[in-house]
């Protein structure tokens, strides 16, 4: 079934994003208990239930044609969001492949990718672009085969050199990261651009991580969700941009905390690449505003209790302290101290 | 590798390319292309033999641009668990098999200004795949690759017909060695160096190149250990609640997959860490045959590599 694209919706200024009663029921809601600490939450990337947001490896929602135009619009003003290193073009070419195989392959409405040897022509119909070009020569694209794939796909891709025990994050596109700086974390490896991350260290979760991914194995994916909340539905919360973001925080009141607040999911997913033996890495982000977070009554009874009783050094690092006192009270309204069932879905 | 994911291979070709060694030519028995791969990956094989099934990590030396079929080499160990025997004995055009998908734990190192190769034998089939991918890049690279005699010297006498002299050739009967310390001197900055052999050769590369000041980051190896025979002895698997014996010539990990429990593994020689079980009770000793484990780990006697290791024991409980 084709999905219906919502073109005119806007991640900034009048902010117009909405998510329609199937975006909710499909949102990856990631609270699997009344309380929250970091763990290795990592389980294989294997297909969902049909229609939810892990039905497939790449999800397309009705937020596809709005999310490519907000990703062209942070590239044509900040071009530094796509970076590659000169030795990633083979794992650029891998990725390229992955992403139009997945999405021809799962949304063949929407995308089409034929093959004649090395001759490839890509459609991709949402978009209205039609492509030719000779897998392995970068000549004959108009941008880098990364750019020029994730251009047209929803979230975010870095991809991971494995080398010396360890994973380097040596290309990406990144324009709707949680406050991280592609242009900063170039270069570094899995230990280093995950020192801000509070408490998981000494938790030894990035050792057993880093373990596990580097024998990530070809066709044997991996997914996790990772969470944090943003002022209104902004997809670009980059640390370049802080200054059009940041202040929004002050602005939460007990009146506009449902509209202004928005728990963002991210949906990361790593894939070990056949050519290049790097690693993709995907991280899709979902927005859901409070208001519409509540329609179900079991997210809502759980978020309050995550967020009341959340570490103080989790709080700080997602950015969360200056309003969380004020979301709290507001969601207390939509709790009534039933218990929750196990599971993420609604009761 | 879970074993429900193993792709069916039929052998297209069989070649004696020496005297010890041979190629086989294996295509996907649906007809379809084979998961691409990187120069450096093995696959494992799965072999099934009259009431034993064999299991074993063969480098992949076909050119990773053509995934049409998959080429491995085997050298026949008449010593060994079985496995190459039977590949030589019993696999013929027609035969069936299975391989798992591609694993590279032997990758190029993609930031080298200049990679050097060291190989002996049928250690050099990683190194014909690694090769074949450097034609995409401009980075330089030379081999030195040592067999016992012109009779052993057939992928040898392939690469240099197509490469000239970036490779260099040692004939044992000759008394032709390698001079490791000429090797290893004056490479300019950013040289790696990759050796696939027997373990004294890795061993000795390794130690050329401590010596000539090299970093170890710029050092790789191939050492996958085939599992040694040893004494027989007895496990208790706790989670799954059976006993097993474990023959001379059977691997633990072979064992325990015969009596039909699910371990993981991925390399089945050691290197990898991926199959790294606990041990809760022992009343003898663990004979540590792996590259994983630290010095610290196995004097703890917690932890043993069920791919390779072994023990002399009266008694031995995993948590598997």
């Amino acid at each position: 079934m084709a999905i219906a694209f919502k073109p005119d919706e806007t991640f900034r200024d009048d902010f117009t994003y909405r998510n329609s009663p199937q975006a909710i029921g499909r949102f990856p809601f990631p609270f699997v208990a009344d309380t929250f600490m970091y763990s290795v939450n990592i389980e294989p990337h294997v297909p969902g239930e049909k229609e939810s947001c892990f039905e497939f490896p790449l999800d397309v929602d009705e937020h596809y044609v709005a999310e490519c135009r907000e990703r062209a619009f942070c590239l044509a003003t900040t071009p530094d969001r796509f970076l590659a290193l000169p030795h990633m073009m083979p794992a650029q070419w891998d990725a390229l492949e992955l992403i139009a195989s997945s999405l021809s392959r799962d949304y063949p409405q929407h995308f089409c990718l034929e093959r004649r040897g090395t001759r490839w022509r890509w459609t991709n119909r949402p978009l209205g672009l039609e492509d030719e070009f000779t897998f392995g020569d970068p000549a004959t694209l108009a941008c880098e085969p990364l750019e020029y794939i994730t251009r047209q796909a929803q979230g975010d891709f870095c991809l991971l050199d494995q080398r010396d025990g360890n994973l380097w994050l040596d290309a990406g596109m990144a324009t709707s990261q949680a406050d991280w700086s592609l242009n900063f974390d170039l270069g570094m490896n899995f230990v280093e651009w995950h020192g801000p991350v509070p408490l998981a260290a000494e938790l030894g979760v990035f050792d057993r991580a880093l373990k596990f991914l580097m024998n990530l194995q070809i066709g044997h994916p991996v997914r996790r969700l990772n969470w944090t909340m943003t002022i209104h539905p902004r997809l670009d919360t980059s640390p370049e941009q802080s200054p059009h973001w940041a202040p929004d925080r002050g602005a939460v009141t007990p009146a506009n905390a449902g509209d202004l607040v928005h728990l963002r999911v991210e949906l990361q997913a790593l894939w070990r690449l056949p050519r290049s033996n790097a690693i993709l890495f995907s991280i899709r982000c979902y927005l859901i505003s409070m208001n519409e977070l509540v329609t179900v009554p079991k997210w809502g009874r759980r978020t309050h209790r995550v967020l009341k009783s959340l570490h103080p050094a989790l709080l700080d690092y997602k950015g969360l302290v200056r309003y969380r006192d004020t979301l709290v009270d507001w969601l207390a309204g939509f709790d009534d101290g039933t218990p929750t069932t196990p599971g993420t879905g609604p009761e | 590798m879970r074993h429900d994911e193993a792709i069916p291979v039929e052998v297209a070709a069989v070649e004696q390319v020496t005297p010890l060694v041979k190629q086989f030519t294996l295509r996907r028995v649906d007809g379809g292309p084979f998961p691409p791969f990187s120069g450096g990956c093995h696959v494992v094989v799965v072999m099934h033999g009259r009431g034993r099934t064999f299991r074993n990590p063969y480098s992949l030396l076909g050119s990773p641009r053509n995934v049409d079929c998959y080429q491995i080499a085997v050298r026949r160990h008449d010593a060994g668990r079985g496995g190459s025997r039977f590949m030589h004995d019993e696999v013929r055009v027609g035969t069936r098999l299975e391989v798992g998908h591609p694993v590279n734990l032997f990758p190029l190192a993609k930031l080298a200004r200049k990679h050097v190769f060291v190989a002996g034998g049928v250690g050099i089939t990683p190194i014909l795949a690694m090769v074949d991918d450097l034609r995409s890049t401009s980075a330089p690279w030379e081999l030195h690759y040592r067999v016992r005699g012109p009779e052993h010297d057939h992928f040898g006498r392939k690469l240099r017909d197509e490469n000239g002299n970036r490779v260099h050739l040692y004939y044992g009967s000759h008394g032709q060695t390698l001079d490791l310390g000429r090797i290893v001197a004056n490479q300019p900055l950013g040289t790696h160096i990759y050796t696939c052999g027997a373990e004294q050769m890795v061993a000795a590369v390794a130690q050329a190149a401590k010596a000539a000041g090299w970093t170890d980051s710029h050092v790789h190896c191939e050492r996958f250990v085939a599992p040694p025979i040893g004494d027989p002895f007895d496990v208790h698997l706790a989670r799954s609640g059976v006993t097993v014996h474990i023959p001379s010539e059977r691997s633990l990990l072979e064992a325990i997959e015969a009596v039909g429990v699910d371990a993981p593994y991925l390399c089945r020689g050691g290197v990898c860490g991926q199959c790294e079980t606990e041990v809760l009770e022992l009343e003898g000793v663990l004979v540590h045959n792996d590259h994983w484990l630290s010095d610290e780990e196995r004097a703890a006697a917690k932890k043993i590599m069920p791919c390779v290791s072994r023990a002399r024991c009266t008694r031995l409980v995993l948590d598997r």
